[in-house]
């Protein structure tokens, strides 16, 4: 038979463990699988030496482009991250424990989420917080299941102007519910209240917003808690964490439910994950929040210490009774997050926050000087607007991409006739000359 | 005078009238150890014999609470909601969880008495 290089065991260890399970050979294990179903080759090269691996690995990270100038958002951010974050983070009491199913033995662990709630709920002005979650549109998901538990109703209302990445993994995870899911159309990039009026009736559980919003736009959400709980709707409000360095807090807006991604808190954007989402609620809602809480207490001493509580309804311990289909807690992400906001501080996310809105300030006042070039000026914005572009802005995009500047997020593929819209993000990270050279390649690009 | 039943599933219901009052017995209150939170059905839930009418948690688990008869909620135990600890003190008297407008006196009939009960217990 063929053993691989990639296989550790020896061909006497495999005739061991086949004898042991009582087959001749690893041909009979099989052969209940089709042979036409199998694996004929792995297409995997000849074995290579650590060296050789090393350098054909850090070749092929190289096709990556790691140095374009990022005007990137739509919900994942290049912000700068403090040497802490790595350095405390990397540490292996934290960098290599898994999730503590066993409380007694991680009392670090705990404490660092202990710690990771209480940042969550300072920054969302609510109650409480679960130890993390998958990301953050898990989390949207995860809110409007809570929201559905906690009223007893079945219905979903989602302003379009929500991130349509989220959006469709609310969709997905309400897809097998019974659940009824309602998007309402943007209006010039802001939630259709009139719509959201005929949507409120006896069966709303949720009503689910987020600001900024996927076109930058920051609204103002003043009494539309009221409005959701008069219809015995909760609200709840998907953040970007960063912006509440300058923002009225969901706790502050009588949100009930606030949920985000914690990606732009210390975590890299590292291709697109691994990140963290964060869910914080009021106090009654605890008992319907999914996921791990971590809670503060004394041991027979009299000692402080830190337990998994309120976990009755975890997936480990009662499937069937079970809060989340996920319990998938992002324990080193989170413990990022939390170093980043211990790290910068109130003051310093204040600071950080309205560094980033002057930035995109200053770009967009540059770029709505071009020729054909429109910004979206229907409510005040943070960090990322919106203009539409005389020309296709995939098209632009790609142009930009050749310089070295991804220009933006491109709107078309998610709305329908938005093909010359293009979401443009500025964080503390690009600089005035960066800002400037976006702005020249833009106009060339348009010229062309 | 009412009588108390119980079910294999440790609940208890006392029949007065039409009135049947629901709880878990004494024996599941110890087995489940420090209960944190009892989940109470809507008053005006209709309920099966059998089916599950509510939910108890503890330290460590959420289980089920069957109805122990067939019937409509009329009352709930609110008291419950902010001091779930009274089902460890006195799970067959104070913490009394829901009252259920008995539908069906015919069904008392496959429950257990006291005395049953207490010997059921023995075998387990």
């Amino acid at each position: 038979m063929n053993t691989s290089h990639y296989c550790p065991h020896t061909p006497e260890e495999i005739q061991e463990m086949l004898a042991a399970i009582g087959v001749s050979s690893v041909e009979e294990l099989f052969a209940p699988i089709p042979v036409e179903l199998r694996c004929s080759t792995f297409n995997l090269p000849a074995g290579m030496s650590e060296f050789e691996t090393y350098a054909k690995l850090q070749a092929v990270a190289a096709d990556n482009n790691q140095n374009l100038s990022l005007f990137i958002g739509g919900g994942f951010y290049d912000h700068v991250i403090p040497a802490a974050v790595d350095h405390l983070s990397g540490r292996a009491e934290f960098y290599t424990a898994y999730t503590p199913y066993q409380p007694e033995c991680s009392q670090g662990t705990l404490q660092a989420l202990f710690e990771y709630q209480t940042a969550i709920c300072r920054l969302t002005g609510l109650d409480v917080s679960n130890a993390s979650l998958y990301d953050g549109a898990t989390g949207l998901a995860e809110a409007a299941l809570m929201a559905m538990r906690a009223t007893n109703r079945t219905k979903v209302v989602v302003d379009g102007c929500v991130s349509p990445i989220a959006r469709q993994v609310l969709a997905t995870y309400l897809s097998n519910q019974d659940a009824e899911l309602v998007e309402l159309p943007p209006l010039d990039g802001l939630l259709n209240r009139d719509e959201l009026a005929k949507q409120l009736d006896g069966n709303t559980a949720a009503v689910l917003v987020q600001y900024p919003n996927v076109f930058g736009g920051v609204e103002d959400f003043s009494g539309l808690a009221d409005q959701a709980h008069a219809a015995g709707a909760l609200l709840v409000t998907a953040v970007y964490p960063v912006a509440l360095g300058i923002l009225k807090s969901p706790g502050e807006l009588g949100a009930d439910i606030a949920v985000g991604d914690g990606q732009s808190l210390g975590n890299p954007l590292s291709f697109g994950g691994p990140s963290f989402g964060f869910i914080a609620a009021k106090k009654s809602h605890i008992r319907n929040m999914p996921g791990r809480i971590v809670g503060e207490t004394v041991d027979k001493n009299g000692k402080r210490g830190f337990v998994l509580t309120l976990q009755a309804r975890e997936q480990h311990i009662k499937r069937h009774k079970a809060t989340s289909n996920i319990c998938s807690n992002q324990s080193l992400c989170a413990l990022r997050g939390l170093i980043f906001l211990a790290a910068i501080g109130k003051q310093g996310l204040a600071d950080l926050a309205r560094l980033n809105r002057d930035k995109a300030e200053y770009a967009k006042a540059r770029l709505a000087e071009l020729p054909g070039v429109v910004v979206l000026q229907t409510a005040p914005t943070f960090n990322e607007f919106t203009i539409s572009l005389p020309k296709p802005a995939e098209t632009v995009v790609a142009a930009l991409l050749d310089k070295g500047i991804a220009a933006g997020l491109p709107l078309g593929r998610f709305y329908a006739g938005s093909e010359n819209m293009l979401v443009v993000t500025v964080t503390e990270k690009r600089s005035k000359k960066e800002i400037d050279q976006l702005v020249k390649a833009l106009e060339v690009a348009l010229c062309n | 005078m009412s009588e108390i039943y119980f079910t294999k599933e440790h609940e208890w219901v006392k029949v007065s009238g039409s009135s049947a009052v629901c709880g878990i017995s004494d024996h599941a209150a110890h087995e489940l150890g420090d209960i944190t939170f009892v989940e109470l059905p809507a008053i005006g839930k209709v309920v099966k014999q059998e089916e599950v009418m509510a939910a108890i948690e503890s330290v460590k688990a959420a289980s089920d609470i069957y109805a122990p008869v067939s019937g409509k909620v009329v009352k709930v135990n609110s008291e419950l909601d902010d001091a779930p600890e009274k089902v460890n003190e006195s799970a067959e008297e104070e913490a009394w969880m829901v009252e259920l407008e008995l539908a069906d006196a015919a069904e008392l009939s496959k429950l257990m008495t006291k005395a049953q009960y207490e010997d059921y217990l023995k075998t387990l």
